[in-house]
């Protein structure tokens, strides 16, 4: 009896707070649409239908999915072991540029394939290294990676600019539009009429399952745990909580970086200034979001993607700007937090 | 380059810097209580967008100037309250609400692109903007320049020679003992949050009413969140200090200008970017100068001693950390 009444009153709970959740996300996006003159049904019709309106719209919320999932699963090894790792954004882009480099190597030769295979591993390289740095200004420098990450982040922003405007513009005249489009033969191939990489979706639910694996049941997974929980205790447990820090940074480096190299491989087929299209610091809000959870990471990585891409035709049909979705994106993560916090702190009253 | 020249050149720093002067005082007097605003850069912006429509809609100049601070003011208001009474991460929060508040500006404020809209109007100081070379350079600017000039003065002197600054600075290195002192460090964290907001609200404001008048996407004002974080770590926690490292990094902009004429294959955007690895580089030099070993190298090296006392500022002890008060 006593059981059932437990179980009964916190599923209580959770039906109480998603619903106040789910109201308070709703009256305060409503309110901003009616701030601004738009009409709130209309609108968040429009967003459904550009997501799930056709197979084709539907693709391209898959094709956000995976380098958002790849980005958060890299930032679950990072905020496991305490690290703010603001740095994804840099790492992604990073990713990008090695993988660019690779395959602009690889035009013209006998066995492209090869190399559009290889932008894998150097994407993979290229974020890790990025990474590393800031790993290594955190455990070797006393720089927070908070600071460390958002400057690398800048430099990565500005190396994609020199490049792009300096040794890989496009033949003729340096644009923001990018570098040359690679030839079809260096794209990830596409399943379907839906323009979806199978190879790509493969490595993010690979990637997801090792992760999910790895914090949960090995060694390692532990390891982080323990000393994100409490770094000199650890120490005193004869853990090194500076090499894991480096080993956190470089999986998620390593991850993001994939993310980048399938922005190139399979979305843009170039690289362009906004190749990252935030989705490293929107990966964040996820893992948040998702509690630090794989599982929940896949499903609010699925829904962010499919918010974004729902917008885009918002400046078209209705006049309204796309960053809508960042907003809504924005408030679930802080009411879901603020309701959370709320409800630990009545109950410990 | 002439003295003409040179005036111009340091006219144009002292006016460009003006808002990243505004924003990185009011992040350090934030940062000075125990608190950190991370939510900056989308602050900002959304200031800059709330001043913009407001004094467009009411053509009113000064209307314009208090909505933008009253909008920092409340986003710093969300980070304080998620902080001190719900006790969750300011970092986390702060973030959140970096991208969020950025969006909400472009959202809110994307019927009122590219419009032109009121503007403050320059204000050469009498007698004072006749003075050669210095005339020029500090005294022939608009209302919101002088302002950014009377924010150094003001923040120096309250933070280190006022009693209210005293309570601020022992409520950020130690709250707990500034609670056994009488102090109400929930209280005196929840005021200087706003009071940073309200400044950084302002520079929101004085970019979208002066520096770069109007609204769109982007609207130019993007990334000097980011700047006046980082800048905050280069004053080392002191506001004069601070304002210095914005002027700084307006002549580093001047200068990319400059630059590019010279390597004309490289965009701006790149120089813009040459602030981020110099502040890396100083927080690597603040830490060096704490360890042991770099100090017993330092004591034959007068040279090496002054660099390390130049930045051997520290961050106010109890940064970033949540404090339960009974």
């Amino acid at each position: 009896m006593n059981i059932i009444s437990l179980t009964h009153k916190r599923l209580l709970t959770a039906v109480v707070d998603w619903s106040i959740t789910l109201i308070c996300i709703g009256a305060f996006t409503t309110l901003i649409l009616l701030a601004t003159g738009a009409p709130p049904v209309s609108t968040y019709y429009h967003i459904f239908m550009g997501a799930f309106g056709s197979w084709v719209k539907f693709g391209h919320s898959v094709k956000a999915w995976i380098p958002l999932t790849l980005c958060a699963c890299g930032l679950l090894y990072t905020f496991k072991i305490g690290l703010w790792n603001i740095g994804i954004e840099g790492q992604m882009i990073m990713g990008a540029v090695f993988a660019t480099g690779i395959l602009k190597w690889g035009v013209g030769s006998e066995n492209e394939i090869l190399f559009l295979w290889l932008s894998f591993p150097a994407g993979l390289v290229g974020g890790a290294l990025w990474a590393v740095v800031s790993g290594f200004l955190k455990t070797k420098c006393g720089v927070n990676e908070i600071f460390a990450g958002l400057g690398l982040n800048f430099m990565a922003q500005g190396l994609i600019l020199w490049l792009i405007f300096g040794h890989w513009k496009q033949p003729g005249i340096a644009s923001m539009s990018g570098t040359e489009t690679f030839p079809q033969t260096l794209w990830l191939p596409q399943a379907f009429a839906v323009n979806v990489p199978p190879t790509g979706i493969m490595l993010t639910i690979l990637a997801l399952c090792i992760t999910a694996y790895i914090l949960r049941f090995t060694r390692i997974g532990l390891n982080l745990t323990a000393i994100g929980n409490n770094a000199t205790a650890s120490v005193l447990f004869g853990l090194h909580p500076d090499r894991y820090m480096l080993l956190a940074m470089s999986l998620a480096g390593g991850l993001s970086g994939l993310a980048g190299c399938i922005q190139v491989v399979a979305v843009y087929h170039r690289l362009i200034p906004s190749i990252s299209s935030g989705y490293g610091y929107l990966a964040l809000l996820v893992v948040m979001l998702a509690g630090f959870r794989a599982g929940m990471t896949a499903i609010i990585s699925l829904f962010f993607a499919c918010l974004n891409v729902g917008s885009i035709q918002l400046p078209m049909v209705l006049q309204l700007d796309s960053s809508l979705s960042g907003v809504i994106q924005g408030a679930m993560v802080l009411v879901t937090l603020g309701v959370h916090a709320w409800r630990k702190r009545r109950a410990a009253s | 380059m002439t003295e003409m020249d040179s005036a111009m050149i340091l006219a144009g720093v002292v006016a460009g810097a003006a808002p990243i002067v505004l924003a990185a005082i009011g992040e350090t007097i934030t940062e000075k209580s125990g608190l950190i605003n991370l939510s900056l850069d989308g602050s900002i912006l959304l200031s800059a967008m709330a001043a913009f429509v407001v004094s467009y809609k009411t053509q009113s100049l000064a209307a314009g100037f208090a909505a933008g601070a009253m909008t920092g003011a409340a986003v710093a208001a969300i980070i304080a309250v998620f902080s001190i009474y719900l006790k969750l991460s300011q970092v986390a929060v702060g973030f959140v609400l970096a991208l969020m508040t950025r969006d909400l500006a472009y959202f809110l404020g994307n019927p009122y692109s590219r419009i032109h809209g009121p503007q403050v109007t320059p204000l050469p100081v009498p007698y004072l903007s006749d003075i050669p070379f210095i005339g020029p350079v500090l005294f022939q600017h608009n209302i919101t320049v002088y302002g950014s000039l009377l924010a150094i003065g003001l923040s120096g002197w309250y933070v280190y020679h006022t009693s209210y600054g005293l309570k601020l600075r022992s409520v950020g290195e130690n709250p707990v003992a500034s609670y056994a002192r009488g102090i109400h460090p929930h209280g005196v964290q929840m005021i200087h949050a706003i009071i940073g907001g309200l400044l950084v609200g302002l520079a929101g404001a004085v970019f979208s009413l002066s520096a770069k008048p109007g609204w769109g996407r982007p609207q130019g004002a993007e990334g000097t969140g980011w700047i006046a974080l980082a800048l905050v770590i280069f004053g080392g926690w002191n506001p004069v200090k601070a304002a210095a490292g914005a002027y700084l990094f307006a002549l580093l902009q001047v200068m990319g200008i400059y630059f590019q004429g010279w390597f004309p294959s490289i965009p701006a955007q790149v120089f813009q970017t040459a602030p981020f690895p110099l502040m890396i580089f100083i927080l690597v030099l603040m830490y060096a100068s704490q360890q042991e070993s770099v100090r017993i190298l330092a004591q034959n090296r007068p040279w090496l001693k002054s660099i390390l006392r130049f930045f051997s500022a520290a961050a106010p002890t109890a940064l970033g950390k949540s404090f339960h008060q009974q």
